[in-house]
């Protein structure tokens, strides 16, 4: 069983966003970056079924060389080996396009992924990977179960859920509960070091998509208290200051 | 070909009658990409298992929770950092493991549990077992399969350690200890399997250690007690009722006890600086917030000035404990590797490093938990009425944070040991002290000791930091050409002698961290770490002046006080520097960054 799982190098949630090059570029300086959220959920369930299978995985990341510290803590998680697609990933289909040149190559019984991005939460990924290679991706997997060459999945659908089996290899884009987000142990930190992490340069590929700017949400105005009794106060300033009456 | 230059190898105390290049210590911002990985795991441990839990942990209901905590953190390798590969540990460099009791100590009691398996538990037969007993015990104490507790402490024997009456006695036919006695503040007493008792043999002068498995029977214990603070460690009496301890189980040899409960405690004191650090970050974390969100007269009191004094001088004092406990601890992992490359065998090489920086250890004790003291205090103040309810974050770290001036040997007798151990080297020849006060001595009495500097980075600093060594020097002859050897029955005057090595030390170490980090980052990049170490070294110069004048005052009289006095306000000076605009800057950034940022 040959597993990979696509990370993404995201800036940690909490993190305060702000813009560079007249809005173009985030501004990364002291930003803290974290495998994406979904990502890892993905790597768990996906460290599970390696060890339920006795199987080999491999995670990868398109991205330069300052993502490697996210790729070793998938290593120190329990990846056996990494690749990293040696390119800044400038949309969905460039990233996809790229993790397909790979996944051609090596042949994975499985791959997967967050059911997006937390930093620009395109969600499109996996369904591109798919189609590229010309096998089924089903998104957002919240349950992966192996049984021989058939998978049983659970996905999320509006006030649901839909069951699924489904045969390898396949594209899964992945959520919450598929597995408990797993905390690298010492060793595994201190073993990461010596896993192999393999450099690729990326395919060329059509730019599709270009981003021109970026908006942040407008910061959140002063909060007004009006006492429970003072409804006709609270009417007035709906009309006067806040002007949505 | 590049030739590796040896680092020149420094020796504990020296730092007060020695120049050091900021070249030469570590700084945290050096730690690797594995030891922030390392520190980050630890952090996602702590806010996914412990956080969470802090309520239920001090309600303390039952002894399991904290045991299967425990255990939790050694499934993650947390417990297994001390203890050598070959046992199945990790195997880490010393600075590793404080980096991680710095993130560990922001966890209120499981910080006690976890320190006290990890520390006093395990380090005893790390460093004192034979290899019969690593391999039987160490496996399994750094997996936390088996959890380990220190009983040193009796009723009537607390910081004159080597009283305690516990006895143990051969029996008839030779093959056991029977350990009878009473241990009192027994940490993890409640769920360990492990007990490293300390007890005399017959009517022996020293303490013996043992190592006692809970299975040996003839083990008692009361309920746990209650306390202040630190409400879920589970901390109780421990009764000896003719323990059965096979002989193999003596930890070294016969006499040996008192000398490793003094080795074992020297280590859990820098530490415990490191572990009260964690502490104080969230302190000020908790601060920050509750400032930024409170409002009083229409502004969150975090614009006031008095709020941002309180919130700069936390963030000064957590930087200036991290500073000096680091560069401490790289030191202890420098002469370890020293001695090991000179043919000492590994445990002896980490006891003798420890030992030559027992100084060291001890003045990080005591700046450790008063920096942690002052950071919660002033949090519960910043909170206002709200800290004083249970309802409040700070309550519990105000409450957690006072047994850190008691435990591991209190402040004051820390505070001793470290003017005691500078005299005594000094007596040995060990530390080249006499010299060094005959220097000052002379260079005082021809009217020497004013402030020369320049307009270079950290010239200034360096230049107060040097006269404020002067100063002690000063004093601690003077007090010792008084005294002689009878100078350790002067408590008060060791105290403010004490206290005048204490702000040296502190102070060099930012001095030199600040030094550092301007020649990686540029001066630019560093400014708000530059108004933290002018505006401590203020109060550092107004320490020294005041401990100087207490004990100067405690015994000398006439011409002589009056020379004295005039040569420490020399040693003392400082040029003028408004602190408060200063601690205006650093409080300003640190809201802005939510917590302790650096």
């Amino acid at each position: 069983m040959k597993i990979l799982v696509c990370i993404a190098h995201v800036p940690d949630t909490t993190s305060k966003i702000s813009f560079v090059e007249n809005n173009r570029k985030l501004d990364k300086n002291g930003l803290q970056f974290v495998i994406g959220p979904y990502d890892d959920f993905a790597l768990a369930r996906a460290v599970e079924l390696r060890d339920q299978t006795g199987g080999k995985l491999t995670v990868l990341n398109v991205g330069t060389a300052e993502t490697e510290p996210t790729i070793r803590k998938a290593l120190a998680i329990g990846a056996d080996n990494a690749i990293r697609v040696n390119a800044e990933p400038t949309d969905a289909y460039f990233v996809a396009y790229q993790i397909a040149e790979v996944a051609k190559k090596e042949n994975f019984d499985l791959i997967l992924m967050g059911r997006e991005s937390s930093d620009y939460n395109g969600g499109q990924v996996h369904g591109m990977v798919g189609e590229l290679l010309g096998i089924p991706s089903v998104s957002p997997v919240m349950k992966l179960d192996l049984n021989g060459n058939v998978a049983t999945l659970a996905r999320e659908i509006e006030g649901g859920k839909e069951y699924l089996e489904i045969s390898l290899p396949f594209v899964a884009g992945c959520q919450e509960p598929i597995a408990e987000w797993k905390i690298p142990n010492m060793k595994g930190i201190m073993a990461s070091r010596t896993k192999p992490l393999k450099v690729v340069e990326p395919v060329p590929v059509e730019m599709l998509t270009e981003s021109i700017t970026h908006e942040l949400p407008p910061a959140k105005g002063a909060c007004k208290m009006i006492p429970a009794d003072e409804v006709e106060k609270l009417v007035e300033l709906l009309k006067t200051e806040a002007k949505v009456l | 070909m590049q030739t590796v230059e040896q680092k020149e190898l420094i020796k504990g105390g020296e730092f007060l009658i020695k120049d050091v290049n900021s070249a030469q210590i570590f700084i945290q911002e050096e730690f690797t990409e594995e030891q922030a990985m390392m520190a980050q795991a630890c952090l996602d441990f702590l806010n996914k298992e412990i956080e969470p839990r802090l309520e239920e942990i001090d309600q303390a209901k039952s002894p399991e929770l904290m045991r299967n905590l425990v255990k939790k953190a050694g499934e993650l390798g947390l417990l297994a950092t001390a203890v050598p590969a070959e046992y199945e540990g990790l195997g880490m460099s010393f600075n590793t493991s404080m980096l991680l009791a710095d993130y560990v100590g922001m966890a209120h009691s499981f910080a006690v549990a976890f320190s006290a398996h990890t520390g006093i538990g395990t380090l005893p037969i790390v460093y004192y077992g034979n290899e019969e007993q690593k391999r039987k015990y160490l496996p399994k104490l750094a997996s936390g399969e088996w959890i380990s507790c220190y009983c040193l402490t009796e009723p009537d024997s607390g910081s004159d350690a080597n009283s305690g009456k516990t006895r143990a006695t051969l029996s008839a036919e030779g093959k056991h200890y029977i350990i009878n006695g009473q241990k009192m503040w027994i940490t993890n007493a409640g769920f360990a399997d492990i007990f490293i008792v300390f007890a005399k043999i017959d009517d022996d002068k020293n303490l013996s250690a043992f190592i006692v498995e809970k299975g040996f029977g003839g083990i008692t214990m009361n309920e746990p007690e209650k306390k202040l603070g630190i409400k879920g460690s589970d901390t109780r009496q421990v009764f000896f009722n003719d323990c059965h301890v096979p002989v193999e189980n003596l930890l070294s040899e016969r006499g040996n006890g008192f000398k490793i409960a003094v080795n074992i405690l020297n280590i859990g004191r820098i530490k415990l600086a490191a572990s009260c650090n964690g502490a104080a970050k969230k302190a000020l974390e908790h601060s920050v917030r509750y400032a930024k969100e409170r409002k009083q007269f229409n502004t969150a009191i975090a614009n006031f000035g008095a709020i941002k004094e309180k919130i700069a001088k936390q963030a000064t004092l957590i930087f200036v404990n991290e500073s000096a406990y680091y560069r401490a601890g790289q030191n202890i992992d420098d002469c370890i590797e020293a001695f090991i490359a000179n043919g000492m065998p590994e445990a002896e090489a980490k006891l003798k490093a420890f030992e030559q920086f027992a100084i060291e250890c001890a003045i990080m004790k005591v700046f450790g938990s008063e920096t942690l003291d002052y950071c919660v205090d002033e949090a519960v103040q910043i909170f206002g009425g709200m800290g004083y309810s249970a309802e409040a974050p700070v309550e519990r770290c105000y409450r957690d944070s006072r047994i850190n001036r008691i435990f591991e040997g209190t402040n004051e007798i820390n505070r001793m040991l470290c003017v005691g151990t500078i005299v005594k080297r000094a007596m040995k020849g060990e530390l080249n002290l006499m010299p060094a006060i005959m220097e000052v001595q002379k260079e005082l009495m021809s009217g020497g000791g004013d402030l020369r500097f320049d307009n270079s980075f950290m010239s200034y600093e360096k230049a107060v930091l040097k006269n404020l060594k002067k100063a002690t020097l000063m004093t601690a002859g003077a007090a010792v050409q008084k005294f002689t050897t009878n100078l350790q029955n002067e408590q008060e005057v060791m105290l403010n002698l004490a206290d005048m090595l204490i702000q040296v030390y502190t102070l060099e170490s930012a001095i030199l961290r600040l030094e550092k980090l301007a020649s990686i980052r540029g001066q630019a990049s560093v400014a708000i770490q530059a108004d933290m170490v002018r505006s401590f070294l203020l109060e550092a110069a107004d320490t020294v002046y005041i401990s100087g004048k207490n004990a100067i005052n405690a015994f000398a009289e006439g011409e002589m006080h009056k020379a004295l006095m005039g040569s420490l306000r020399k040693l003392s000076r400082t040029e003028a520097y408004n602190a408060k605009e200063a601690r205006r800057r650093i409080a300003d950034f640190i809201l802005e960054q939510g917590k302790y940022p650096f």
